[in-house]
């Protein structure tokens, strides 16, 4: 079995990110401490100052800045609430503990800092994540988990009370949940040559059982629907830690073809972040093209679907790239859209033993 | 067939079968109207000698009477003028006879009230008044009185002289009637409550059935001006008033006729007039024919160069009594008062005298609580007809930034000579249009001292509750950042906070 060496980020952002939280408490303080109103200035996060950026193929904040000050009546507030976030997140980060979106909006009653609704918290989140450039998976906040990975790689964990203990993770057949402690382990070493990313549990499973991770030497992520940012980056740390090519397997609609592109390219909203996407990674299927070739069972697209399409033809992800806009064309002319489930009517093992090694193929 | 039979009433009896026009209506509102009535007639007799009134007014319980109704015992008390003896028996036995057929403000006009009371309490009891009264001479005299109906004559049962040897000044007036107190108390208590606001020199004290005690005191010994007994203005005269005047007038010439019996008439507007109406100012008045006196009160109307009527006659409040007396009944956060000058309708001249309050124990309860007086009294029947309540309706308040919803009381009082009644009942202002537009006018400008009050307090409110959020959080921001930045001292954040009151910080 060939083992691959990486190189390990885990501990070393964490420093970076505390100190990073530190500095804005230092720079807060020591303004407070001069007797002058506390500010800060961050990149503008309003749409007209969110570009692509063709080299980084993802989205970046433009030149654009705003600033947040104490002084302004309609700031202070906000500027508290993002004042009691950063240090919130720093006890997070230094005592290693996790926190999930719903637990900040409650924990913060705790300091009688009042969040009006969730929305107001979360915002309050993003702009810490602006401020300091890492995102709330950094400072152990994490969204629900839904999705999981499966396939010969062994990780080691760094969380309180697993520090060292290792694990493979193709120890349990319904896949590892991807969670803070798994998006926080080393990787310690892989057998997998490629990563496969697939939308939907179901796929995933049919994958597991008919070891698709030996057969084609990968490891499995499932993304359940939209890939959770954490599994963005953990797809990310899959693909530059251990050099592995990815391969998207979505279902054949303007929806499956943008999970793909997001896990590629990254979102918008994620502007103001790095690290989220994997420019490398290959959207495999299933295209319209495949649709037509292997004649799939599908419906009609709706009308939501047609203006999604016309939506993305101009997005600037898909602009530049001719395998998008040919898809997007395909999809315009057939008027169709199949799931991934379609091919069973091929029969149940159809998809892993003919459409996935011409697709892989195909892709590289 | 039949033969019509013509008979003579007397006013008396002629008041006794028409009772509901002076507003003995029913049991609960004749005994509202029998203790408003004395109530007045006492807070005049003081006021015409300038001293401040004390006004007593006990009703107890005499007996059931019907199912639904009682017999009370009304005794009021004052410390007026008091009445000489010789006229106590008329000015209570007799409907019509009374001090008040001169033209000048005064709180009753038809000499009426009082001896309905009296009147409608016989009818119902059979029992005699009690009327005592000193004018603060050596004795006091009292009389036990019931009225002849149909001669319209009072009848003395009972006469005596007692020595006054405290000096002892006013009138006492007891008897007994029918009514229903538990229906009539609510208008009753609010009677004497904007009584003692517009009044607010006179001590009020009421005693009822119940024995329960209400009392409200007086905030001030000031009173307003007595008003001055005043003439006739031409605009106002009918053809009844002129062939009265030609007959007692001792003047042998229209001009000089003209200039002695009118308010405002000097030679010269004498002279225009006669000129103007094509009679010789040397012609007697007594020559006039018919004909000639209704041109003659035609031609009156007609005229435009008569100067307006002054307002001696009128005695209005004042801005300042006013004032105290709504703080005294209403206790508001904000008030203001406003006077205007006077103006008159149909030769009649009036003032009126607006206030408007905000908050305190005003009740906020989704409309304007409106207080309406005339000449001093409360009017508090049928509000929906009245002028006042009318203009309010029809103002445009939000132009104000005020709004129905917030606690606010106006208060609109109007003096004549001849207040502007709809009914006999004398209980709402008729919608004249001098008078709707002087109210209107009147409440304009309150209204913008009201908005700029508010706009004022909004403003303070809005600073103090900005000032209260720098307050709020700069100290969370220091321990946040204390915490955050690994220190043990905590930055000083309460010059920030005094520099926002200061200064002011930026709204952007």
């Amino acid at each position: 079995m060939e083992q691959k060496k990486h190189k390990s980020r885990v501990a070393e952002k964490k420093n970076e990110v505390i100190s990073g939280l530190k500095d804005f408490g230092t720079k807060v303080y020591s303004q407070l401490d001069n007797g002058v109103f506390p500010s800060i200035s961050m990149p503008s996060r309003s749409t007209e100052n969110i570009n692509y950026d063709p080299l980084l193929r993802q989205f970046i904040l433009g030149e654009k800045s705003v600033s947040r000050s104490a002084r302004n009546i309609r700031h202070v507030k906000p500027f508290t609430q993002l004042a009691w976030a950063a240090m919130f997140s720093n006890e997070l980060t230094t005592q290693r503990k996790t926190s999930t979106l719903r637990d900040v909006y409650y924990s913060a009653q705790a300091y009688e800092m009042t969040f009006k609704d969730q929305q107001e918290s979360n915002n309050i989140i993003t702009d810490l994540e602006t401020v300091t450039g890492y995102s709330r998976e950094d400072f152990n906040i994490f969204p629900e988990e839904r999705s999981a990975v499966f396939g010969d790689l062994t990780i080691e964990y760094t969380v309180p009370g697993y520090e060292g203990k290792t694990l493979n993770l193709t120890s349990h057949p319904d896949g590892v949940l991807i969670g803070p402690a798994l998006t926080s382990s080393e990787f310690a070493s892989t057998t997998a040559d490629k990563v496969i990313a697939i939308e939907k549990g179901g796929l995933f499973t049919r994958f597991i059982e008919e070891n698709v991770h030996t057969k084609h030497n990968s490891i499995l992520v499932l993304t359940a629907g939209q890939a959770p940012r954490q599994t963005r980056h953990f797809i990310r740390r899959l693909h530059d830690e251990l050099n592995l090519p990815v391969y998207i397997f979505t279902d054949g609609d303007p929806w499956g073809m943008h999970i793909a592109q997001v896990i590629i390219s990254g979102s918008a909203n994620a502007a103001h972040l790095r690290e989220l996407n994997t420019p490398d990674a290959v959207w495999s299927g299933v295209w319209a093209t495949d649709i037509v070739n292997y004649k799939l069972p599908t419906d009609p697209l709706d009308e939501v679907d047609i203006k999604r399409l016309y939506e993305l033809q101009r997005d600037p992800r898909y602009k530049e790239d001719p395998l998008w806009q040919r898809e997007i064309k395909t999809f315009l002319k057939i008027r169709r859209k199949a799931e991934q489930e379609a091919f069973s009517r091929y029969g149940l093992t159809y998809i892993v033993d003919e459409y996935l090694p011409t697709k892989l193929k195909e892709s590289k | 067939m039949g033969q019509a039979t013509f008979e003579e009433i007397s006013a008396s009896d002629f008041f006794y079968r028409n009772r509901d026009i002076a507003g003995f209506t029913n049991p609960s509102r004749a005994i509202f109207a029998a203790i408003r009535e004395l109530v007045e007639n006492s807070l005049d007799a003081a006021e015409s000698q300038k001293i401040p009134p004390d006004v007593y007014v006990r009703l107890s319980f005499e007996g059931e009477a019907t199912k639904d109704t009682q017999i009370y015992k009304l005794r009021v008390e004052d410390n007026g003028s008091g009445i000489q003896p010789r006229f106590i028996p008329s000015a209570f036995g007799q409907v019509l006879y009374g001090s008040k057929y001169k033209l000048k403000q005064m709180r009753g006009t038809f000499g009426l009230g009082g001896k309905m009371a009296v009147l409608y309490g016989q009818i119902t009891t059979h029992q005699a008044a009690f009327v005592a009264s000193s004018t603060g001479q050596a004795k006091v005299y009292s009389f036990k009185l019931m009225i002849d109906i149909q001669r319209n004559r009072p009848i003395i049962l009972d006469r005596k002289v007692l020595i006054n040897k405290d000096q002892w000044r006013g009138t006492i007036v007891e008897f007994s009637l029918e009514g229903d107190y538990l229906r009539a108390m609510p208008k009753i208590l609010e009677y004497f409550k904007q009584t003692a606001m517009v009044n607010p020199y006179a001590n009020l004290t009421f005693v009822d059935p119940k024995g329960r005690l209400y009392k409200f005191v007086r905030g001030t010994e000031d009173m307003p001006e007595p008003p001055k007994e005043t003439l006739p203005h031409p605009y106002g005269v009918d053809v009844e008033l002129l062939q009265r005047l030609i007959q007692i007038t001792p003047y042998k010439t229209m001009a000089e006729f003209l200039k002695h019996h009118f308010h405002r008439v000097g030679d010269i507007t004498a002279q225009k007039f006669l000129e103007f109406s094509g009679l010789s100012p040397s012609k007697n008045p007594k020559r006039l024919a018919h004909e000639e006196i209704v041109r003659l009160m035609q031609n009156m109307k007609k005229f435009k160069e008569f100067l307006p009527p002054d307002a001696s006659c009128l005695s209005p409040l004042g801005e300042d009594l006013l004032r105290a007396g709504i703080i005294k009944e209403l206790k508001p956060e904000y008030l203001v008062v406003h006077q205007r000058k006077p103006s008159t309708y149909a030769g009649h001249p009036f003032i009126i005298e607006v206030g408007i309050a905000y908050g305190g124990d005003i009740p906020k309860r989704g409309s304007f609580v409106i207080y309406r007086f005339a000449n001093r009294i409360p009017l508090l029947y049928d509000e929906a007809s009245d002028v006042s309540f009318r203009v309010i309706n029809a103002m445009n308040w939000r132009r104000y930034k005020v709004s129905p919803d917030m606690p606010i009381a106006i208060v609109v009082h109007i003096c004549s000579t001849k207040v502007p009644y709809k009914t006999v009942g004398k209980e709402f202002i008729a919608d004249r249009p001098e008078v709707r537009r002087e109210i209107a006018n009147e409440l304009r400008e309150v209204a913008r001292q009201l908005q700029h009050f508010l706009s004022k307090r909004e403003h303070v409110d809005k600073e103090r509750k900005r000032l209260s959020i720098f307050a709020k959080y700069l100290p969370k921001i220091a321990q946040f950042s204390t915490m955050l930045a690994g220190k043990e001292k905590l930055p000083d954040v309460d010059k920030l906070i005094k520099s926002v009151q200061k200064y002011g910080a930026e709204e952007t």
